[in-house]
């Protein structure tokens, strides 16, 4: 295709993107590189309706004067990056200095936002994305033997776990897996244990989440296999049967290694999405066991009254590098096609 | 599946799927089906701290209302509420993303696939990485400038947003879909004299639509359950369903109308319904042609 | 809720029928009010938007909308006119600079504000308060009644209570606060440590000062109470707790003033729940005479940057709308802070509180930063992975890390 075609065909998709995620994305990426201007501040006398104080406030009037000068702040150079509440270096390498054992480093570790929200959101995104794929996968195989007529509602049914907002559809099952909710006190029975509560122990409520994940995921990636299984060849099927295959054989030899360009299409697509995961979160209110990068970008944007832009920039970017990070092997391998089918 | 393959199907086998999908019916339905019957309740037998099974039961629905069901949860969301002026704004807002997304999507998408250069595989790995941007901190980003420019609030700029935010995904897909297509079509009908617009138009277009209408679904949904783009940008009387929800359910220092929320959220499944009953075959048919190429 | 809402819509519906005679009358302006959404300020705005005249009076109740005002308020001109806000949520704006001192408009159409109605910072008026909110203590006073004990004014006290109604057999997890691992645990936090007369922050600096014996007398009292709590006490918030309460199953409650008159109310309570509801004020601690709570104020403020003739306007509007009038048809909606509320029993807890001396929530430029700072390490220590000391030295490290972006220190 000639440049200039190519050119107005991607046109206004470009623009749409770098405008409202190119720019953005530079303008964060330049603002986590800032800190705001030393704030002048005051002391004045403030009444409300319960009693008088003196108090420092914010001389709005000298700070906006220094605002004028230098719009973005004071440069901080990549500090943001390495303050406690990211990278955290020099903690960091206090602890190193001051532990004796590897574990006992490793809790030092866990007690930075940071790293314990990275940790957790490492072990969902590998927990979940291969459960989800091969969930997936099942349930497709299994749903394409349901006789025709049930396939439609089959389909719609399984699609419910993704289409309903998660924001109600977390808070019903935030409340059945409560210790006196359906799925809680069922389990409580099963354990034979009346204390269990799913939301007062950390390990049961990282399990509580990942499970919570891969239900709401799999509708995707069975969709998208359910899909591709219809494109098997019969032929090939019918001659590994011939050879005399298994069905798991089949299965294993012909059927999987025809879905594989899916297998990687949605493994990239849900590595970044459970990378980014917040939702599960915020609705099963479980931040004070399982935190994720996201969820700290969202403390720090929404938790509380101040928002903190600088230091959200900084974990927004360090999810970015996350993420491209992740994604390399897929890249390489896409790259490769793409030169092959060049060539 | 040939029916030669079917024949040898063991009795084992047929137990074993058929008892996977009426599991997995049951897991993914479940908690929907508990729903549905919940929201005829009242909120302490939906949300029982008591005893569960008065959610099954109805017991304190009875008690207050004199029948096990109650409309009440539906008639203060859509009545009292006014909750369809929240799905009005949802479906304009879910329409036009969708035209729109799908418009600059299959254009660029196509372009896409059939540069053979460099840049259009740098283009889409850019696209893939503009997509991990948590979509917070972009929302954050806007609101200065929308208010600046006086547009924040309304429902096209929203839609925008939407398009722009679900570009990437959109791209990617249709990128693969359009690489399905053999190039010898339009490039047959432009050695014929067509122009690369012409042959995608008569070409192109009538056969891509299975693909489409997939990636349609996508983006229908997207925009269908946006909670953290509409919740900030648009205002009261623009606002759209799922931040409607999430205002029944409360602030910090007020219990909410919870059970408002759980008959919306049910409602706002009826469309969807519909919607995948009628487009199933497009979806099943679409997906076939395009993610098997990744 | 249901109730409460139906209440003060149907009341409005009923000033509408009558608003052709509205005192208020406004020849032009734009008044578009931002604020959080819950019934009283609903009140509040539609009785402002009865104004009549070439006004037009437009709001937006927002539960997020603590995410837009200062976006909303720097653009010029700013989207809205006026900007409801709490003693926290004021303070970005104060930050800014984005609100107008509301003097002259005071002088000219303010006769009727009280003087206490008026939040004044540095000598000018910055906003006007109309409603007060705190937590305190609800008690079941059968259940108290049944281990023998009087309603607690300590939370030495509350502890002992409520381990004899757990000794007892009567509840398991007798007490409960809000103490959900967000911004709701901080605040707790920060009513425990007012209650101990503690100081936040080195006099005349931004620099943190918790890191003290007060903060782990602070700590080792939270730790007590949650011990009395559920072991779920980490998703506790109003929403969580005030079906439990209604379902009987908790004997002391630390709760929102706002809650009174929906657990007074009974709407879906268990039986006898309701009727043995008690409203007192907050307990004092560690012998000390201030009670562990903090007053909250709600209030209007004036976008600065709007034209003079819309602020005008606005301001006339949001006075109507906390009017005599709108009190009367709402009484029971709020703890309201004008002379025509009528108090009701839903309102002796934030009375008593009030009353007893409690501190307001500081109204200090990096206060919330603090706050951020407790609900993000406290939980660790109330779940026993940390020591006192260590907690406390990491919330001061987090604050630290936060000030030094946002230019405190």
């Amino acid at each position: 295709m000639k440049h200039r075609t190519f050119f107005w065909f991607i046109l206004p998709s470009l623009a749409a993107m770098i405008l409202f995620i190119a720019l953005p994305t530079v303008s964060v990426a330049i603002q986590s590189l800032f800190v705001e201007h030393e704030q002048v501040m005051v002391e004045v006398e403030n009444c409300g309706p319960f009693k008088c104080e003196t108090v420092l406030q914010v001389d709005t009037e000298a700070t906006a004067v220094l605002q004028e000068e230098a719009p973005l702040g004071r440069f901080n150079g990549l500090r943001t990056y390495a303050n406690r509440k990211h990278l955290a270096f020099e903690q960091v390498g206090v602890a190193w200095d001051e532990t004796e054992t590897f574990g006992a480093f490793f809790s030092e570790l866990l007690n930075l936002p940071f790293y314990k929200a990275l940790i957790f959101t490492l072990t969902y995104t590998f927990v979940v994305t291969p459960l989800v794929v091969v969930f997936g996968l099942g349930v497709a195989l299994a749903v394409n033997r349901v006789p025709s007529l049930l396939k439609g509602p089959t389909i719609f049914v399984s699609l419910l776990p993704m289409i309903v907002t998660p924001l109600v559809g977390a808070l019903i099952i935030f409340w059945m897996v409560d210790a006196d909710g359906i799925i809680g006190a069922t389990l409580q029975r099963i354990f034979n244990d009346p204390n269990l509560s799913l939301k007062a122990s950390t390990p049961l409520t990282w399990i509580m989440l990942i499970v919570y994940g891969i239900w709401s995921s799999t509708p995707f990636s069975f969709i998208v296999f359910y899909a591709g299984l219809q494109t098997v060849p019969k032929e090939t099927l019918e001659a590994a049967k011939i050879d005399g295959a298994t069905r798991w054989q089949a299965v294993r030899f012909v059927v999987v290694p025809y879905m594989m360009p899916l297998v990687v299409f949605i493994t990239l697509m849900q590595l970044m999405d459970n990378f980014r995961m917040l939702e599960p979160i915020l609705a099963f209110q479980a931040s004070a066991k399982a935190t994720s990068l996201s969820y700290i970008i969202y403390n720090d944007l929404r938790g509380g009254d101040i928002p903190q832009f600088g230091s959200a920039g900084a974990s927004s970017i360090m999810t970015i590098i996350g993420v491209a990070i992740l994604l390399t092997p897929v890249l390489i391998r896409t790259w490769r096609d793409f030169n092959r089918k060049r060539a | 599946m040939s029916t030669s393959v079917a024949d040898r199907r063991s009795k084992g086998l047929i137990w074993f799927t058929t008892s996977f999908v009426v599991l997995w019916i049951f897991i993914a339905a479940g908690p929907f089906i508990w729903t549905l019957w919940g929201s005829f309740k009242v909120q302490p037998d939906f949300f029982s701290k008591t005893d569960w099974t008065n959610a099954i039961y109805g017991v304190l629905t009875k008690a207050e209302t004199g029948s096990a069901f109650t409309s009440a949860g539906y008639q203060g969301a859509w009545v009292e509420q006014e909750f369809w002026r929240n799905s009005i704004n949802t479906a304009i807002v879910v329409f036009f993303t969708v035209v729109i997304s799908l418009t600059l999507g299959t254009l660029g998408g196509y372009a896409l696939a059939r540069s053979g250069y460099r840049y259009a595989f740098w283009l889409l790995m850019l696209a893939l990485v503009f997509r991990a941007m948590p979509h917070m901190t972009l929302v954050s980003g806007y609101l200065l400038p929308f208010f600046e420019w006086n547009i924040w609030g309304r429902l096209s700029t929203t839609i925008i947003v939407l398009v722009a935010i679900n570009q990437p995904f959109t791209l990617w897909m249709l990128h693969s879909f359009f690489l399905n297509i053999p190039k010898d079509m339009d490039e047959s009908a432009m050695v014929d004299g067509c122009t690369r617009f012409q042959a995608f138009r008569h070409v192109i277009i009538p056969v891509m639509w299975p693909g489409v209408i997939t990636t349609g679904l996508f983006s229908f949904l997207l925009a269908y359950n946006d909670f953290a783009i509409g919740a900030v940008l648009l205002s009261s009387e623009n606002q759209t369903m799922v931040p409607k929800i999430n205002s029944f359910l409360g602030t910090v220092r007020e219990t909410g109308d919870v059970m408002f929320a759980v008959a919306a959220a049910v409602s706002a499944l009826v469309p969807l319904f519909f919607l995948i009953l009628f487009f199933q075959r497009q979806i099943v048919s679409g997906l076939t042609a395009g993610a098997v190429k990744g | 809720m249901s109730f409460m809402k139906s209440f003060a819509i149907g009341a409005t519906a009923a000033l509408f029928a009558t608003a052709a005679y509205a005192e208020c009358e406004i020849s032009s302006g734009r008044v578009n009010v931002l604020a959080n959404d819950f019934p009283a300020l609903k009140a509040v705005t539609s009785t402002a938007a009865e104004c009549t005249g070439g006004v037009t009076v437009e709001a937006n109740h927002n539960k997020d909308f603590r995410n837009i005002t200062v976006q909303a308020l720097t653009a010029n001109p700013a989207e809205y006119t006026s900007v409801i806000v709490a003693n926290s949520s004021i303070v970005p704006l104060l930050n800014e600079g984005l609100l107008r001192p509301l003097d002259d408009l005071v002088a000219k159409h303010g006769q009727n504000l009280k003087k206490n109605q008026l939040i004044t910072i540095d000598g000018k008026i910055m906003a006007v308060a109309f409603m007060a909110n705190a937590q305190h203590l609800f008690i079941r006073q059968d259940i108290l009644d049944q281990v023998g004990k009087p309603a607690p004014t300590t939370w030495e006290e509350v502890i002992e209570t409520g381990q004899a109604i757990k000794d007892a057999g009567v509840m398991e997890h007798p007490f409960a606060f809000l103490s959900m691992s967000d911004w709701n645990l901080g605040e707790e936090f920060v009513n425990m440590y007012l209650g101990h007369g503690g100081e936040f922050f080195k006099p005349g600096t931004a620099e943190p000062a918790i890191n003290n014996e007060v903060g782990v007398a602070t700590l080792n009292m939270l730790k007590e109470l949650v011990a009395l709590s559920n072991p779920d006490f980490l998703t506790y918030n109003t929403a969580t707790v005030v079906p439990i309460w209604k379902s009987g199953d908790l004997a002391i409650a630390q709760l929102w003033g706002s809650s009174g008159g929906e657990l007074l109310g009974g709407e879906g309570a268990q039986e006898g729940v309701a009727e043995n509801t008690v409203l007192i004020g907050a307990p004092t601690v560690a012998g000390g005479s201030t009670p562990s709570s903090s007053l909250w104020w709600d209030g209007f403020t004036i976008s600065k940057n709007i034209s003079d003739e819309d602020a005008e306007a606005t301001f006339i509007a949001m006075v109507n709308g906390i009017s005599d009038k709108m009190v009367e048809a709402n009484n029971d909606a709020a703890v309201w802070l004008m002379d025509s509320y009528t108090p009701g029993p839903a309102a002796a807890g934030v009375a008593a509180t009030a009353a007893a001396g409690a501190d307001p929530y500081p109204m200090l430029p990096y206060m919330g930063l603090l706050h951020q700072a407790f609900f993000e390490e406290l939980p660790d220590f109330l779940q026993g992975n940390e020591s006192a000391e260590q907690t406390l030295a990491d919330i001061e490290a987090a604050y630290i890390a936060a000030a030094k972006e946002a230019g405190y220190l």
